[in-house]
């Protein structure tokens, strides 16, 4: 397999005619690692993908891959490779054609190529399908199938335009875990693209999140999660809720806060109105309306909760541990 | 293809009219309603195509003199027709200009197509130019046929045009009334007709399938036979079908834009109805109808049209 190499992009920027989708953003994907993408739609997190694939134009500034200037190399000689959104493989070819493509691209005999294509489509487990056409398999065997046609050109770097958004749940979460799995294995670095925070949460080791074509923060999914660093990560990450404190605002984990019957206890800071209750198995959730603070949410664990419920309009007093409070950037 | 089910939804509320007691259709048995539901297009295929077909079928057994034809079931007409080399003569002509004209225009109707699906960038555009493309349609075929007559002829603006730049010195003879300017009508008349569902299929490949063959390394051309033309095979092989069964049925084009110095099979048809020997028109006829016939059943034989609809 291909080496793995550092992919860094600076000050890369995207111009669509009069808007700035993406605004000479700076950022290194470090080698072998599993970074996220993430962002609302719009947030120029597709461009900036599709800048690296080679298949949109770089307006101004690099992209550097292991030390080569791959800005304006065609997609196919970059080092990258790139698994579509709708998995885009070749109605017309079977399984193992649509794999090894590529190679019939380059002109590599057939029975070469079918060889190594059979190879790539074990690693992804479907060696028995290779006859199939791709309209005869289900969405996560066209996934494995499209990531075997990216893995068969030995990317240094694999890109994934939101590959999980056309599964349903439950295979969601399968793929998931065989995407990590074959991120761990491969060594090479994966660039996801995806809107979902869980999804994100889960698969990366770097979180990069987006938001009007600017990166509002890079990092763990731990320091992102537990130290947004903008008003924007707080709300986006989710679990969160954003206050007004002496005049700049903090972000509070909906588990840190802590919800009290009675006026004064603990030190309790503020007054709030239990608009609604949402069980969710091993949380319950009070959506909370604390007056000039804004609407609130309070995340507490199912014991908690029902060895004292709360019931819908009580008021309830809340605090929380002044370390947990987080400031943010204005 | 939608437009097979509409007697489907006529045939509905004319049922109910029918009825006076409350009436359901799907009360009947499904093989009923089936039945019913497809009455209306099995009546207009029935007296609208299988009647003359089996009409002509039958005329072609009469027999002709020079000024009456009487019913009989003989084979004098195709015994004269397969043994005459006129015949053989006239099929290869009619054969030659439909292979030639499907060539040319499958190669410009493919490109045309080609540029108006993934050159031309917005829809809006797209639709302007195939507009465009349509024009020519709001006229008469004659008359596009019969405008070519002035530009190509002996004086004509081709060829004083060329002999004013000195590219020739006395005017082109091959120009009109010959087998290019037939096949010049010919391209002029069909090539939409390739146009059309060639684009049709085009816009239907997923644009990111072209990203992807990019991505794999596929250079433009290899993009193209390998992506784009497999995956147009549909348009192709129903746009040739069209122009295949048009140009050989066609009689018009050939006589005026050959002054009616050139055969094919529509002219013999044609001559033979204008002295009234139906019996032997119809012969012809129904040989070029299973000609056509095979033509197609070869064209289908590469590609699964239905799968494609």
């Amino acid at each position: 397999m291909a080496k793995s190499l550092d992919l860094e992009l600076a000050a890369t920027t995207k111009i669509y005619g009069e808007t700035i989708a993406v605004d000479a953003i700076n950022h290194k994907f470090a080698a072998g690692t599993y970074s996220c993408l993430l962002g609302p739609s719009g947030c120029g997190k597709s461009s900036t993908l599709r800048m690296i694939a080679g298949h949109e134009s770089v307006s101004t500034g690099d992209i550097v891959l292991g030390g080569t200037n791959i800005t304006d190399l065609p997609p196919a000689r970059r080092g990258t490779a790139m698994m579509f959104q709708n998995y885009a493989l070749f109605p017309h070819l079977s399984v193992i054609d649509n794999v090894a493509f590529s190679q019939k691209m380059k002109g590599v005999e057939k029975p070469v190529r079918l060889k190594k294509a059979r190879q790539l489509l074990e690693l992804v487990d479907m060696a028995t399908y290779a006859d199939r056409l791709p309209s005869q398999l289900s969405g996560g065997q066209q996934q494995r199938v499209a990531l075997a046609r990216a893995l068969i050109t030995e990317p240094s770097v694999l890109l994934l335009d939101e590959p999980l958004s056309a599964l349903d749940p439950f295979l969601r979460i399968k793929m998931r875990l065989e995407l990590k799995k074959l991120q761990r294995e491969l060594g090479i670095s994966f660039i996801h693209v995806t809107h979902s925070q869980d999804e994100a949460l889960a698969l990366a080791d770097d979180i990069i999140v987006m938001n009007g074509g600017k990166i509002e923060q890079a990092g763990s999914p731990r320091d992102v999660f537990n130290t947004p660093a903008t008003e924007f990560v707080a709300r986006f990450i989710g679990g969160h809720n954003v206050l007004q404190q002496k005049g700049s605002s903090v972000a509070l984990r909906a588990d840190r806060l802590k919800v009290r019957k009675a006026a004064g206890e603990d030190g309790a800071v503020l007054t709030a109105f239990v608009k609604d209750v949402e069980y969710l198995g091993s949380t319950v959730n009070l959506a909370l309306d604390a007056g000039g603070a804004g609407d609130l949410t309070a995340a507490l664990t199912d014991d908690a909760f029902f060895q004292d419920p709360i019931e819908i309009g009580a008021t309830v007093f809340l605090t929380w541990k002044p370390e947990d409070a987080h400031q943010l950037a204005a | 293809m939608t437009d097979q089910t509409q007697p489907v939804s006529s045939t509905a509320p004319a049922a109910k009219a029918r009825a006076k007691a409350p009436f359901s259709l799907s009360r009947l048995p499904d093989a009923v309603t089936g039945w019913l539901l497809s009455l209306p297009l099995v009546l207009v295929l029935f007296f609208f195509l299988l009647l003359p077909i089996a009409m002509i079928v039958v005329v072609s057994f009469w027999g002709a003199t020079e000024f009456s034809i009487y019913p009989a079931f003989q084979f004098d007409n195709y015994e004269f027709l397969l043994t005459s080399p006129v015949t053989y003569q006239v099929f290869l002509n009619t054969v030659k200009y439909a292979l030639i004209t499907w060539a040319i225009t499958l190669v410009i109707g493919f490109t045309v197509a080609y540029f108006l699906a993934f050159h031309v960038r917005t829809l809006t555009w797209q639709i302007v130019l195939f507009l465009l493309c349509t024009i020519p349609f709001w006229t008469s075929n004659i008359i596009r046929m019969i405008s070519w007559i002035p530009f190509l002829g002996r004086n004509g603006i081709a060829n004083s045009t060329l002999i004013s730049m000195g590219v020739i010195d006395e005017p082109l003879e091959w120009l009109l009334f010959s087998d290019f300017s037939v096949i010049l009508a010919f391209v002029h008349l069909y090539t939409l007709f390739m146009v059309v569902p060639i684009f049709n299929t085009m816009m239907r490949i997923d644009r990111s399938l072209i990203e992807a063959a990019y991505d794999n390394g596929a250079s433009g051309l290899q993009t193209l036979t390998n992506v784009i033309i497999p995956l147009t095979k549909p348009g192709i092989m129903i746009g040739s079908i069209f122009v295949v069964t048009l140009v050989m049925g066609d009689f018009i084009t050939v006589r005026f834009m050959s002054g009616s110095q050139k055969a094919n099979v529509g002219r013999l048809i044609s001559n033979d109805i204008a002295l009234l020997q139906y019996p032997s028109a119809a012969a012809t006829a129904v040989i070029l109808l299973i000609t056509v016939l095979l033509v197609i059943s070869i064209l289908l034989r590469f590609v699964d049209i239905r799968k494609e609809l």
